[in-house]
């Protein structure tokens, strides 16, 4: 074996490892000076980034990996009793793994100026690590205890990170709330793993799901998981927190939240398709379950998309107006998602039309995660940027900046485009193929998305207008376009983002249809660990 | 290659190529550079040109004349008042009342896919 298929071979648990090593090495490291610690965090992501891009290159080609932690058992069909921990990677792991090594290693070369005149950087740099970490652990992991542990920590560093500004109290009473909200959310996910534990004898996700007959208690069971998840997703009506916490956070906490948030939508999409895939994934009419859910999650997108579209167009606070519209943002996720598992319900053999829109409309929601962790994302970009130069979020108090920030408008106008869902950017892509798959589901469902979609629009004009146009603020007569790190930050975002709007089949025939085979394929990844077909 | 650069989104029901429309956009901009440039090319700066006519009322302060956002799409939130009270009701603040909303939530789920 050389170096480079041990490195493959090993590269599940390195991409947990190096960051978590990094994350604790940093305190040492600041106190050389400030410049090594930048360059030491940015080249330790990298490096995963490097082993992302490996492990990727290896299940994409290979197909499944499992890395096994504790045992010497072969795998697969050697093993009789599960309780070791595993990491099991399928194509939906590696899409949502390279979003996450994207989203850490942009934020942290914003930092690098964003945050330069603050103070407790060693412990900011260090929680960004633990967060980064807890996001790999709960994508790469097929063991749900262990998937609960990295949930714990993802929201006690988001939590921490939330209240980077100790001195102001809006921070801190968004920390809170996030933290009992949070805490609360994943209580009732370790009941649901308890539960799972006491009637299965197992925690991995492959056997349950091999195991799992949808008793009452396997129901109980599914709305805890789903509700916890959905709410650690920013999912109406549980959604509240998700505001709050992204306006009170810096600029660069909440790009990497985002991708945390969508961990937890990462987590909804395995509960549903693997662990009750067996159950819930069937066709044909008289078969409700899936229906059910299908219906509930489209239920509870719509009204995502119509509340975060509605209470984004009346605020006057930037970021939070951004907050909201990532809402609306997940809802167009769980709307696809919804639109999937109803027309796999209501698919029958000879006429498997509504099991291809439903197809369409999970290739459509995957790729609108993408596209929405780098729209949302580049959004708080250009809000921590008009923070930066003018210390004002209001609305009201801003005005004109076009002058002085001539390339923050440019990023401001990819993201306001992006997000809006208008051509030829990638959010355009994700979003057509939700308008035309959920059209063939049900009308209505495509009527709403639209709408909601102007009304972005909407609300990202009335922003355009209020800070980048207008005459000349004399208050803001001074202000100066912000520094390179976070131009270049803001620059990449919107390179990928204008690549992905241009040629959207790359993305989707390399890394979307993988995830969505590799979701619909239940048996496959149940097979890899519990043996048979 | 090029193939895949230039292939076409298929969505199911149509598809999608975002270079034709840049094409058209770029023909677009073009035909609009040429229009400009029939344009009045004595054009002066710093002269009374420049200055904004309001039907000759006195020009606001800087600070006055921009329209802020508080000023925009008044009146749909006004005829929206009663959802938009409803959703302010919503979101309140309260952390008691947000976790109640995923009590609520957590209570009907039990209750439809306990009865299936």
């Amino acid at each position: 074996m050389n170096w480079f298929e041990l490195i493959t071979l090993h590269s599940p648990p390195l991409i947990v490892a190096v960051p978590l090593l990094a994350a604790f090495l940093t305190p040492l490291v600041s106190k050389i000076n400030d410049t090594v610690r930048n360059l030491f965090v940015l080249i330790m992501l990298s490096i995963t980034g490097l082993l992302v891009l490996i492990l990727g290159y290896d299940v994409l080609t290979n197909g499944i990996r499992v890395y096994v932690f504790g045992g010497g058992a072969p795998l697969p069909s050697g093993m009789n009793i599960p309780v070791r921990i595993m990491f099991e990677i399928d194509s939906m792991t590696i899409f949502m793994v390279i979003i996450t090594i994207i989203l850490a290693l942009i934020s942290i070369l914003y930092s690098w100026s964003f945050m330069k005149d603050k103070d407790g950087l060693d412990k900011y740099y260090t929680i960004i690590l633990l967060l980064v970490t807890s996001i790999f652990g709960m994508e790469l992991t097929g063991d749900l205890f262990n998937f609960f542990v990295f949930l714990e920590i993802s929201c006690i560093t988001s939590c921490a990170l939330i209240a980077f500004y100790v001195n102001k109290k809006e921070s801190l009473d968004a920390a809170f709330k996030y933290i009992v909200i949070s805490s609360i959310g994943a209580l009732f996910i370790l009941f649901a793993i308890g539960l799972l534990y006491a009637q299965y004898n197992a925690l991995n996700m492959a056997t349950i799901a091999n195991a799992i007959q949808f008793t009452f208690f396997d129901k109980i069971v599914l709305v805890l998981l789903i509700t916890g998840l959905a709410m650690k997703s920013g999912l109406a009506p549980m959604h509240m927190w998700l505001p709050d916490a992204y306006s009170r956070s810096p600029a660069s906490v909440t790009f990497i939240l985002v991708g945390a948030t969508l961990a937890g939508l990462y987590g909804s999409l395995r509960v549903i398709f693997t662990i009750y895939g067996n159950q819930l994934l069937n066709t044909g009419f008289t078969f409700y379950p899936g229906l059910i859910i299908g219906i509930i999650v489209t239920a509870l997108g719509v009204l995502s998309i119509f509340i975060g579209v509605f209470m984004a167009l009346k605020r006057s606070d930037f970021k939070k107006m951004i907050a909201y519209t990532a809402v609306a943002e997940i809802g167009y996720m769980f709307l696809a998602i919804g639109s999937y598992l109803i027309g796999l319900a209501l698919s029958v053999p000879d006429n498997p039309q509504m099991l291809i829109a439903g197809t369409y409309a999970l290739k459509g929601g995957l790729f609108h995660i993408l596209n929405d962790a780098l729209d949302i994302g580049l959004l708080f970009l250009v809000a921590g940027a008009v923070y930066y130069a003018t210390k004002q979020t209001s609305l009201n108090s801003l005005g004109g900046l076009a002058r002085n920030m001539k390339y923050t408008t440019i990023f401001f106008l990819i993201g306001l485009l992006a997000v809006s869902g208008m051509p030829p950017m990638n959010g355009f892509a994700s979003k057509l193929l939700i308008y035309q798959s959920t059209y063939q589901i049900s009308p209505i469902l495509s009527i709403i998305a639209i709408i909601c979609s102007i009304m972005l629009l909407a609300v990202f004009v009335k922003v355009f207008q209020s800070i980048f146009l207008g005459p000349e603020i004399p208050s803001l007569k001074n202000v100066k376009e912000v520094p390179k790190s976070m131009l270049a930050a803001m620059a990449l975002v919107a390179c990928i983002i204008i690549f992905i709007g241009l040629f959207p089949n790359i993305i989707i025939d390399n890394l979307v249809t993988p995830a969505a085979e590799a979701l619909q394929n239940t048996t496959t990844y149940i097979s890899t660990i519990v043996g048979g077909t | 290659m090029l193939d895949t650069f230039l292939k076409s989104l298929e969505t199911g029901s149509g598809f999608w190529n975002p270079l034709v429309l840049g094409l058209a956009i770029i023909i677009a901009l073009l035909l609009i550079y040429i229009i400009r440039g029939f344009g009045k090319k004595d054009y002066k700066t710093g002269t009374e040109q420049t200055k904004a006519f309001l039907s000759g009322n006195p020009e606001y302060s800087k600070d006055e004349m921009h329209v802020k956002g508080k000023n925009l799409y008044w009146g749909f939130t006004q005829a929206l008042k009663s959802v938009y009270n409803v959703l302010e009701k919503m979101h309140n603040g309260n952390t008691s009342d947000y976790v109640l909303w995923f009590v609520i939530i957590i209570g009907v789920l039990f209750i439809i896919i306990g009865v299936i």
